[in-house]
């Protein structure tokens, strides 16, 4: 038997209050990290994959709802007390942002950012943080750490200072990082070295990571299992290698078909429609408005997961059309 | 007056806020030098600010008294001088009070949003619609006149100008993401308000303290004037202007006119050095 996963997500449901009623915004989201996997969560803007990192993380803003259960080493997140809670948040996991620059108070210094956390929470005291803050920098590849220590967010380049957040995420060892499109925000000959930084940061430390992306073939490249996102709901889990090379999902084969290509110079194609919000879904498949493949049924009845190759994926045909969807994606 | 933040005071301060550096430089030292007149005042003045010579009363200005002297014959240049420490003293207290709890006030608001914010802003516009003078005004009455029940008075007064300045600030801060950051990494609400959001307000907090200071100033002096702040013979500037009133009609203006002089110089000097202040903090666009 394998052992429980560090990290699961089970029928996660979160709704908005909205005028009276209520709005989905994730539905029946299920998914897990095991110890020292990496596991990335993939969708457009608004697909819901930031609100379940949020949800996980216990930073739903007002007004929201979670339901299901979230797991973390086999305790319940959602239930958490105060104390356990800040325990959770600044001990076991850590949140890397996409826009460092926002999430940092720019009238300290990156010394003063980095250490009053681990200090104040007591994990070590000031010189030892500093220390062991420096040893970090240097590990991701920060020149003169001391110095930078003395600095100012402004006096700091994005890729830099993306790099001091992983160091503040690793500083207080946690088990699981969640990435929020770490790389997104930066400049693009800054995004390899930086996804690159972080992954083998996270390897060598045997950390778990949660990475959020919209950017299909970066997640296949550095994750181990992909959970592929649509209108607020998982449409197809399984191995990264396996998804990119053999969708099981017409919207995952739709968007690996969008990506473009360095090999043959073609028109760059689109997805048909647009993409929807969880409240916008009707009874039916979300995907089937823009589905080349939906029928009746898809427009009627939502698709349950299915079992298929080793993956689970949402779809009412994905038997039917599984052949045809590798087609079309190559 | 205390109605400074009404439509014209708004005005005023858009105009000061736009006169440019000139006005800043200007208004740091004129505003600077009133403050080193408080503090080295009494020991500058030419004469005991307190000594009467009935034989050199009313005389007007001249070499021996550069500004006169007054009905009892003391200098008015010693008394004015001397009475900038008390005068001084006065708003600076007020704005100490006010500055203190409406800050305090606005990053409680902020920080806590929704139904708390809601409360807080209703009770600030009660406040706002208390005309500050007659506040003090009463409070002397209840408490007796001196100093202590116009300046507590007035520090009430002025709190909500300095919450509903400071509290706009704190909103955008509170919702910065340095904030979240903070929360995750295990600090308690009250570290992140002490230690991050008090010192990033600060700019703010300075400005709308150095604009209110020249307010504050007014109403004190002008509750002074009235009869029921500072009480002469102590040498204050209201108390001046009003001991002065009775020398108006012999046409000796030189008491009420120096005191009065001062008081708008001060008030003005530290308006503009507000207004400069807070369009140079970011926290007004």
């Amino acid at each position: 038997m394998t052992p429980a996963p560090l990290f699961r997500i089970q029928d996660l449901h979160v709704r908005l209050r909205h005028r009276g009623g209520e709005r989905t915004l994730v539905r029946e989201v299920s998914l897990s990290v095991r110890s020292g996997q990496s596991v990335g969560l993939v969708g457009e803007s608004g697909s819901g994959k930031s609100v379940s990192i949020k949800a996980a993380m216990r930073l739903l803003p007002r007004g929201t709802r979670a339901e299901g259960r979230i797991a973390f080493d086999g305790g319940d997140v959602l239930t958490l007390g105060r104390r356990e809670l800040a325990r959770y948040r600044s001990r076991e996991v850590a949140l890397i942002h996409q826009d460092p620059r926002a999430h940092i108070n720019p009238t300290r210094t990156v010394g003063a950012f980095l250490t009053e956390g681990v200090v104040h929470t007591g994990q070590m005291n000031r010189a030892e943080a500093t220390e062991r803050a420096c040893a970090l920098m240097a590990d991701v590849g920060i020149t003169d750490a001391a110095r930078r220590l003395h600095q100012y967010p402004h006096q700091l380049s994005g890729g830099l200072l993306q790099r001091v957040m992983i160091v503040a995420a690793l500083l207080p060892s946690p088990r699981l990082i969640f990435a929020d499109e770490p790389t997104t925000a930066l400049d693009v000959t800054v995004q390899s070295d930086v996804m690159a930084i972080l992954l083998e940061q996270i390897r060598e430390r045997q950390v778990s990571m949660l990475f959020v992306t919209h950017d299909l073939d970066l997640a296949a490249a550095v994750t181990d299992r992909l959970a592929v996102m649509y209108a607020g709901s998982i449409v197809e889990t399984g191995p990264s290698a396996e998804i990119s090379a053999r969708p099981l999902h017409p919207y995952t084969a739709g968007l690996l078909q969008c990506r473009p290509s360095t090999a043959e110079v073609k028109r760059l194609t689109a997805i048909p429609g647009r993409p929807v919000a969880a409240h916008e879904a009707g009874t039916g498949c979300s995907f089937a408005p823009r589905c080349p493949f939906a029928v009746e049924r898809c427009r009627a009845e939502r698709p349950h997961d299915r079992s298929i190759e080793g993956r689970t994926v949402a779809c009412h045909r994905v038997e039917e059309i599984a052949d045809r969807l590798e087609e079309r994606a190559s | 007056m205390a109605v400074t933040l009404g439509t014209a005071g708004e005005l005023t301060r858009r105009r000061f806020a736009s006169l440019g550096r000139p006005a800043l430089i200007a208004s740091t030292l004129v505003a600077g030098g009133l403050t080193l007149i408080a503090v080295i005042g009494p020991w500058i003045a030419p004469y005991d600010p307190d000594a009467t010579d009935v034989l050199a009363a009313h005389q007007g200005p001249g070499a021996r008294h550069l500004l006169g002297t007054d009905s009892l014959g003391r200098d008015i240049l010693s008394r004015a001088l001397a009475g900038a420490r008390l005068s001084f003293a006065g708003p600076a207290v007020i704005m100490l009070i006010s500055t203190i709890l409406g800050t305090a006030l606005a990053i409680f608001s902020a920080w806590h949003g929704g139904r708390v914010d809601r409360m807080v802003n209703r009770l600030l516009n009660v406040m706002f619609s208390v005309p500050g003078v007659l506040v003090a005004v009463l409070s002397s009455a209840v408490f007796g006149s001196g100093f202590w029940a116009p300046v507590l008075a007035l520090g009430v007064v002025y709190l909500p100008y300095m919450a509903r300045v400071v509290r706009s600030v704190a909103v955008r801060e509170r919702h910065r993401g340095y904030v979240e950051s903070l929360q995750l990494a295990g600090m308690s609400s009250w570290r992140i308000c002490l230690r991050h959001l008090v010192p990033n307000v600060l700019p703010i907090v300075t400005a709308q303290g150095t604009y209110g200071f020249g307010s504050a100033l007014a109403d004190f002096a002008a509750v002074s004037f009235l009869g029921l702040g500072i009480q002469p013979p102590a040498a204050e500037w209201g108390v001046m202007v009003s001991e002065g009133r009775s020398e108006l009609l012999d046409g000796a203006l030189q008491q009420s006119l120096s005191a009065g002089t001062l008081i708008v110089v001060t008030v003005v000097a530290f308006n503009v050095l507000g207004a400069q202040l807070s369009s140079r903090s970011g926290g007004r666009r």
